[in-house]
């Protein structure tokens, strides 16, 4: 099914030259076919650790905005949390005015880049976008993500990332704690407004999630990199290897460390597991110490690397999000035989990204829908040989209208394997809320804000992305930065001028 | 930056190692530990404990044993470089209170990481004494430390090389039947403290160990180093590493420090020869 990028440049440039003639009509622009993403096909990609989705051609590109029908209402916008102008960098994108498209997105998303491939598009602005509700089918939506990926992609290859600029110095100190999309973009926020900015990672890598759980065949490490870069240029100082909570706590930086208001965006980095029989067996693994042991600790370079990874035949990961997604094609590229998805629902209510479950099918990872593990057996070396698991089928939606999964009795069976992966979501770390006095948590340890400026109950401390959510998105993690930073500057100018009058 | 200020091989393969780490020096309680990453993308995250600090010099002394590729690679480092990444202090501090009579019982390196809890149970008022054993007597560290915080401190090897040829068991037991201890602190290879809970139980003294497993990064995102305690998952980095020593499942505990063994059998070996040659030409 799938074509390589020359046969799907060559199909566009076709398109292009019949259609580039002005006055589209909107019927015209619907017959456009959607343009397929360039992809590394999977026999190819499950040998390597290289990016899946290789990007649109120029012509495609261009093709592919022509597609947008310019909704005076613009409803994809409704559907974006960070509400970018999608009709009005679309068409720029189908001027070939990339330099200006790509800064129409950055006027409201600081990572463009990243979003563009990670997004669950299809449950946001693609979901809403007209195209796709005229033909009924939200796959032929205006493929918003990939025109994203493009003009950002353009802009890096092109030499042209631009530094913002800084206002003159207030003479205050700020603190960003993590490194993740919440607080790179809080920090990028607070530079600007002329605060000094140190952020506080634990690990030895900044970017969080983005670096130590997104495998690398997804999003590349170098566009983080960048990204990073880019705050390092701007004059954010970056503190690795600082645990807050434990290195310094909250208390200590507001009254000791002289920091005159700090922004938490720790994430939500505990992981969950099922709590059944057998899960400290040898062989089990949650999607987090998997994926980090691959991705941050570089494990998959078995050659170089000094940490182990696991070698594995046979292996099971239980979940259906984006994670469950990464760990299962993260081992198939390690050199697992069989990855099978274990799921308590159907192929419907899985979570994960739409083009994630296509790439995972498409390299070989078997899903085993309405299965529910019960028990990890073990051998008496305490080593994973299967597990148990019982059928299922979709009973009455639940509150959220979520079908859930209705036991079968009598219907276990034993899958075998020797490695088991459970990726059924992450907590939040209760680190930070143990250590600081008079920070306010809900019943789950997320931080509770106020919604519309991320305040904590804390005065001057502010929190914003998978801490406050729970496991959430890179975009609205990045949203929860950009309006907590507003608000972080408001309270700093307002500081400042009690603290003036007072002198 | 964590500049190595003094190094010392305290025998063979042992090392003790002072750095600058002036938040860590300031915040650091006995009982806790670090995680070290030696730099390189492709190095490994360990945890090791620590032994001292000096919160006004802001330097963090760490005694550990060359054992696998990562100790080996820190054991080159001289003073004047610098240890790329430091993160800690992680996991619960000891908890100190006057108990009463306490002993203290540090097997091979795990003297090190007992030092300052038992200098804290001395300074908080309670009789102390101190086990301290190792397969040899080169191996046998904080000999003289030890000696300044109780009068009665008891050095055993297993080949009788120095002190009682014995495992520390031997006088645990003894001191358990005669002095009848408040509480135990035991620290060593989990096979010592294992049979150090079997010593004490049967005298109803409570006993706390603290956990060494495989971890990777030490603050409660991966669960790496779940271990079971009293039937429920516990994470050593952030919930330890110090637990009750007849709530820990020690089997399951001494299985999951063998998940990688294969894998890491290859890459000590490789190690091992570095180290030798630059010792050769030293
Ligand atoms: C495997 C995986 C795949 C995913 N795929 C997608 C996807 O395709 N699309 C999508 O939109 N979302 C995806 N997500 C979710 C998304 O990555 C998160 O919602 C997002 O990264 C949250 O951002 P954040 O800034 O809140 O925190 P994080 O990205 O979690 O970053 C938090 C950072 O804070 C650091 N930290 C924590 N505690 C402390 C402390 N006490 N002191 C100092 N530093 C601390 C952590 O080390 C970490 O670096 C995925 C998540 C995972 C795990
Ligand atoms: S809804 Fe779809 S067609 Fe309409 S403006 Fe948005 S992207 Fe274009
Ligand atoms: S080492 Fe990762 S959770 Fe403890």
């Amino acid at each position: 099914m799938s074509h390589t990028i020359e046969q799907l440049d060559a199909e566009a440039s076709v398109l292009l030259a019949k259609y580039s003639s002005n006055g589209l009509k909107n019927k015209d622009r619907l017959a456009i076919p959607v343009q397929e993403m360039p992809s590394q096909a999977p026999e190819i990609r499950v040998n390597n650790m290289e990016e899946v989705a290789l990007g649109y051609t120029e012509a495609q590109v261009i093709v592919e905005s022509m597609r947008c029908l310019q909704c005076a209402t613009a409803p994809c916008v409704d559907g974006c949390p960070v509400r970018i102008d999608i009709p009005g960098f679309i068409a720029l994108a189908a001027k070939g005015d990339f330099a200006r498209s790509i800064a129409t997105i950055k006027d409201s998303s600081m990572l463009p880049s990243v979003c563009g491939r990670v997004c669950p598009q299809e449950s946001q602005c693609q979901l809403t976008c007209t195209v796709g509700k005229v033909h009924k089918n939200v796959d032929k939506a205006v493929a918003i993500g990939r025109i994203e990926r493009y003009v950002a992609d353009w802009e890096a290859n092109h030499g042209t990332r631009s530094i913002p600029p800084v206002l003159s110095s207030t003479g205050k100190k700020v603190g960003v704690i993590g490194s993740g999309p919440a607080s790179m973009t809080a920090a990028a926020d607070l530079r600007r407004a002329g605060h000094e900015v140190v952020m506080f990672e634990a690990l030895h890598k900044a970017g969080g999630v983005l670096v130590y759980g997104i495998p690398e065949f997804r999003l590349p490490k170098r566009i983080v990199e960048e990204e990073l870069h880019t705050l390092s240029d701007m004059g954010v100082k970056i503190e690795y290897n600082f645990l807050v909570g434990r290195t310094a706590t909250i208390n200590d930086l507001m009254e000791r460390e002289g920091f005159s208001a700090l922004f938490i965006g720790s994430g939500a980095g505990l992981p969950n597991f099922l709590n059944i029989p057998g899960e400290n067996l040898i062989g089990v693994f949650s999607a987090n110490e998997y994926l980090t042991r691959s991705n941050l600790m570089k494990a998959y370079d078995k050659a170089k690397a000094g940490t182990p990874l696991f070698d594995s035949k046979k292996v099971l990961v239980f979940g259906g999000g984006n994670v469950a997604m990464d760990a299962a094609r993260t081992a198939k590229r390690l050199g697992a035989d069989e990855v099978n998805i274990v799921y308590r629902r159907t192929s419907e209510e899985m979570p994960a990204r739409r083009e994630e479950v296509v790439h995972a099918h498409e390299e070989g990872i078997i899903f085993k829908y309405l299965h529910a593990p019960k028990e990890i057996l073990g051998d008496d070396k305490g080593r994973v040989t299967g597990v148990k698991v019982i059928l299922c089928e979709l009973g009455a939606p639940d509150s959220s209208g979520r079908r859930s999964p209705v036991e079968i009795p009598g219907s276990e069976q034993v899958l075998s394997c020797d490695t088991v992966i459970v990726a059924i979501g992450n907590s939040s770390n209760p680190l930070i809320e143990k250590t600081t006095k008079g920070l306010k948590v809900d019943r789950k340890g997320h931080i509770v804000v106020d919604e519309e400026t991320c305040a904590t109950s804390m005065p001057g401390v502010y929190a914003g992305g998978d801490i406050v959510l729970g496991s959430a998105t890179v975009i609205l993690a990045m949203g929860q930065g950009r309006k907590a930073a507003k608000a972080m500057n408001e309270y700093l100018l307002a500081q400042e001028k009690v603290g003036g009058s007072a002198t | 930056m964590f500049t190595i200020v003094d190094k010392r091989k305290m025998s063979p393969e042992v090392f003790r190692m002072v750095f600058t780490a002036p938040y860590i020096a300031r915040s650091r309680k006995p009982g806790q530990f670090i995680i070290i990453q030696q730099g390189g993308d492709y190095s490994e995250r360990i945890p090791l404990t620590i032994a001292d600090a000096d919160a006004e010099k802001g330097t963090v002394t760490i005694i550990f044993q060359a054992v696998g590729a990562a100790t080996h690679q820190l054991a080159l480092l001289d003073p004047g470089e610098a240890i790329a990444n430091v993160l800690g202090p992680l996991g619960q501090p000891t908890h100190i209170e006057k108990f009463g009579k306490v002993i203290c019982v540090g097997g091979g390196i795990g003297a090190a990481p007992l030092h300052p809890i038992a200098q804290a149970m001395a300074q908080a008022g309670n009789e102390l004494k101190v086990i301290v054993g190792a397969r040899t007597k080169d191996l046998i560290i904080m000999e003289e430390e030890m000696n300044k915080i109780s009068d009665d401190v008891i050095i055993c090897t297993d080949d009788g090389s120095y002190g009682r040829k014995a495992l520390v068991t031997e006088p645990l037991k003894e001191l358990c039947e005669q002095w009848k201890p408040d509480m135990v602190v035991a620290i060593g290879p989990p096979i010592m403290m294992k049979f150090c809970t079997q010593t004490t139980k049967p005298f109803g003294v409570p006993i706390i160990v603290s956990l060494n497993t495989i971890m990777v990064d030490g603050t409660g995102m991966c669960g790496g180093c779940r271990v079971s305690i009293n039937g429920k998952t516990k994470f050593v980095c952030v919930d330890g590493p110090e637990f009750d020593g007849y709530a820990v499942d020690w089997e399951n505990m001494m299985m999951r420090l063998g998940t990688f063994k294969t894998q890491e059998q290859k890459a000590h070996h490789h190690c091992h020869i570095g180290l030798n040659i630059k010792e050769g030409e030293a």
